[in-house]
């Protein structure tokens, strides 16, 4: 028996599948997993993300620790409720966990990492944060994700009357505080939407009022298939802690500049940055019925051989889809060693979906 | 709670077997199984003529989340098989009883006795929760 989200009653009441999530019982699918992955795509749909971890960072060297702690730059959240997506690395360059931050006060960071990462980020972030004498307080929050092209004009009704206007001015990547109410415009779909913190007491009746606003409960089945369309990173899958965010499709979160800001891992990026990576991360499109599967083998003539981190079939472009590492001069097409059969697939640029949109050619 | 047929055959690994009056057998995946499965998306089925082993993988049924081998319940030889399922994979979802996977002719038509009957499926269902 693993460990339960606030909703798991409501969650089983309404025949969700359980499956163990990170030592977590979380609702896989509450009926056709493609259904809900659509439902997102094309309306709203909900996903209870209860699980993951919410720490509040606070002291008045929280900027400065996080500037430490994190590849990308805290320093450019200047406007309270700003967002910020980075990773978090060892010395090597390895990504621990990655993370959304967000800048509250200039005295209060809130941070969300995985569930599955829980006990190792905890250990990390407070033996680093000793220096800096800042506080680390895990919230004790139920999280609902509301995702799709109609998600926050659905879930505006389900929040107080009082928070409506402003939930609905939020750009992307920011986020209010509201009573109990924590919603942030952030999401793990390529969809827009909302990311509701609230209350455990709250919780279920919030859930119960979005599904009466028409948005549908969706399962972390379909959150996978969205999040690989988008081609989102999983952690523990995408990347770990022998992979590098520049081997991870991550440069874009890596804040070089300012030079003097040395962050944990900054010098083993640069040496790998300054060398050139011999991996990265490439999207892939299978070009013959079947479906990629994480740690299938991909060969690239002439340029070696890689491995599936994540690959699914796409409800979207109803074609298999996969984020692959393979070595840094791998183009055109390869072959996935799918159980013994070599399969051709095809290199393209990540994403493949977003915002309802299918973006490979 | 989902359907067990009563006038079919089944093994512990959740196919069903189905005789026809000619000896030969169709094989598909349970209820239970789909259900398992979810949304199936592709289905890969064996050549005609190609012998299997009791117990032997010969199909993939692959869903959104996972790659399921399918396990032949018996020897024999393969006569046939369901071309539908290749462009329409989620018939199996809608019907797991109606959509067989393959036709087989049994080696030795005895090996068909110790199948599970209907009851004794149902016992299996039980016990794995």
């Amino acid at each position: 028996m693993g460990k339960q989200t606030v909703l798991y009653d409501t969650h089983v009441a309404s025949g969700a599948r359980m499956v163990d999530f990170g030592g977590w019982d979380m609702p896989v699918n509450y009926g056709s997993q493609i259904e809900e992955h659509h439902a997102v795509r094309r309306d709203a749909g909900m996903f209870d993300v209860s699980h993951m971890t919410v720490l509040d960072l606070e002291g008045a060297n929280t900027r400065e620790f996080l500037g430490k702690l994190l590849a990308n730059d805290v320093g450019k959240l200047r406007v309270p409720g700003k967002a910020l997506y980075s990773c978090m690395l060892n010395e090597q360059g390895g990504v621990i966990d990655d993370l959304i931050v967000y800048f509250l006060r200039d005295d209060w960071f809130r941070m969300v990492v995985n569930a599955a990462t829980h006990d190792k980020d905890l250990d990390w972030i407070t033996e680093q944060a000793q220096a800096f004498d800042v506080m680390i307080n895990e919230r004790d929050l139920a999280m609902i994700a509301v995702q799709g092209p109609n998600a926050r004009s659905k879930a505006v009704q389900a929040l107080p009357a009082e928070a409506r206007e402003a939930a609905l001015a939020l750009k992307p990547f920011t986020a209010l505080k509201y009573g109990g109410f924590f919603i942030a415009r952030t999401g793990y779909t390529g969809e827009d939407g909302f990311e509701i913190m609230l209350p455990p007491a709250q919780a279920a009746d919030f859930w119960k009022s979005l599904h009466a606003q028409g948005v549908v409960p969706c399962g972390l089945g379909a959150r996978d298939t969205l999040r690989l369309e988008a081609a989102m990173n999983l952690y523990g899958q995408d990347m770990d802690e022998r992979v590098s965010p520049l081997e991870a499709g991550l440069d874009w979160t890596v804040a070089w500049d300012p030079a003097e800001r040395v962050f944990i891992g900054r010098y083993a990026l640069e040496a790998q940055r300054d060398v050139g990576i011999k991996r990265k991360l490439v999207g892939l499109l299978l070009e013959e019925p079947g479906v990629m599967r994480s740690h299938q083998k991909v060969i690239a003539e002439g340029a070696g051989e890689g491995e599936i981190t994540s690959g699914t079939f796409s409800p979207t472009l109803q074609h298999s889809i996969a984020l692959a590492r393979v070595p840094v001069n791998t183009a055109g097409n390869v072959q996935v060693d799918i159980r013994g059969k070599l399969c051709k697939a095809r290199v393209v640029k990540p994403p493949f979906v977003r915002n309802g949109k299918v973006l490979i050619k | 709670m989902s359907k067990v047929l009563p006038d079919l055959s089944y093994t512990k690994t959740h196919e069903w077997v189905k005789s026809a009056t000619d000896g030969s057998v169709t094989i598909g995946i349970t209820d239970h199984a789909q259900e398992a499965l979810g949304d199936i998306v592709f289905v890969e089925v064996p050549q005609q003529g190609r012998k299997l082993a009791a117990g032997e993988a010969f199909a993939v049924v692959e869903s959104v989340k996972a790659a399921s081998d399918i396990y032949s319940p018996v020897a024999g030889e393969v006569m046939e098989s369901n071309s539908q399922l290749t462009d329409s994979p989620e018939k199996i979802n809608a019907d797991a009883y109606g959509s067989w996977i393959v036709r087989l002719k049994p080696a030795n038509p005895a090996e068909l006795k110790a199948l599970l009957d209907a009851k004794a499926y149902e016992q299996v269902l039980k016990d794995e929760k």
